[in-house]
């Protein structure tokens, strides 16, 4: 442990709120939301490897690797999902796809 | 040494954050994704993790910011000029929310006492896999059926919906067009 816990907490608190407003403002355009998706995912793996350093267990950095994986199936199911909506109206523009409303 | 490093490579991780999230371009932004995750990469090796520091590389910017860069650019979405970009004003309240939010988790870090360095302690790859094979054995089964569940879907989901034509040779005239086009 180099730094103290506090520090890799605000980093990882930046990192996941940069996120969330990213996720806020871009939400027209799917990929961009997936992205901003992928930086608050990076930033709980982040905390994750920074309290398995801090106790020196390795279960954090276990579900770091966990973490990995579902971030894994879920960007490939998530970008299958957005070849067939954009196959289906030529864009990924969220705000057309509302068939659903009432 | 190690200490700065750490700052530095935070302050890496930061700014190509914010720079790919404000990126109009999609594949510049993840280009700049990708910098950050190599940055923390890094970070995790330097809090002695070296096996998540090398799935962070493979994983996320070897193989998941490729899977973006390739669904970019067959969908050809790297147009920023089709106008999914947001105007500047839409950036007002999410960064106040953020910044909020940013700012009370500061305040509640600080004001406690800051919690002295331990010294490192450095977790071989053997008792990690140790822990991951016998405690964790039933989570590694469910993460398996999760991406077999993944695969299944994505293979659904890309599927064409409309039967393929059968498959029979070429027509004289259809080989005919095809050699026009060449």
């Amino acid at each position: 442990m180099i730094v103290p816990l506090e520090h890799i907490l605000v980093l990882a608190g930046l990192l996941f709120f940069l996120g969330m407003a990213g996720l806020l403002t871009w939400r027209a355009n799917m990929i961009m939301m997936l992205v901003c998706i992928e930086v608050m995912l990076n930033a709980v793996m982040l905390v994750a490897v920074g309290g398995s350093a801090r106790w020196g267990n390795a279960d954090g950095q276990l579900f770091a690797i966990f973490i990995m994986a579902l971030t894994s199936s879920e960007v490939s199911l998530a970008l299958a999902m957005v070849v067939y909506l954009h196959r289906r109206k030529r864009t990924v523009d969220t705000d057309l796809f509302s068939e659903l409303k009432g | 040494m190690e200490q700065i490093i750490f700052y530095i490579l935070a302050i890496v991780t930061l700014i190509a954050t914010v720079l790919a999230i404000s990126e109009k371009h999609p594949v510049h932004a993840i280009l700049y994704l990708v910098t950050s995750l190599f940055a923390m990469a890094v970070i995790f090796y330097l809090f002695m993790a070296p096996l998540v520091a090398a799935f962070e590389v493979i994983l996320y910017a070897g193989a998941i910011m490729v899977l973006f860069l390739f669904v970019i650019m067959m969908l050809d979405l790297g147009h920023p000029e089709k106008g999914l970009s947001p105007h500047w004003k839409e950036w007002l309240p999410s960064l106040l929310l953020a910044g909020i939010s940013i700012a009370s988790l500061t305040i509640v870090t600080v004001s406690r006492h800051a919690s002295s360095i331990v010294s490192p302690v450095s977790l071989p790859i053997r008792e990690v896999a140790k822990r991951l094979f016998q405690e964790h054995g039933l989570a590694v089964e469910l993460i398996s059926l999760q991406l077999l569940f993944a695969l299944v879907g994505a293979l659904y989901l890309g599927k064409q919906s409309s039967p393929s034509p059968p498959l029979r040779p070429p027509s004289a005239s259809e080989r005919r067009a095809g050699g026009e086009e060449k």
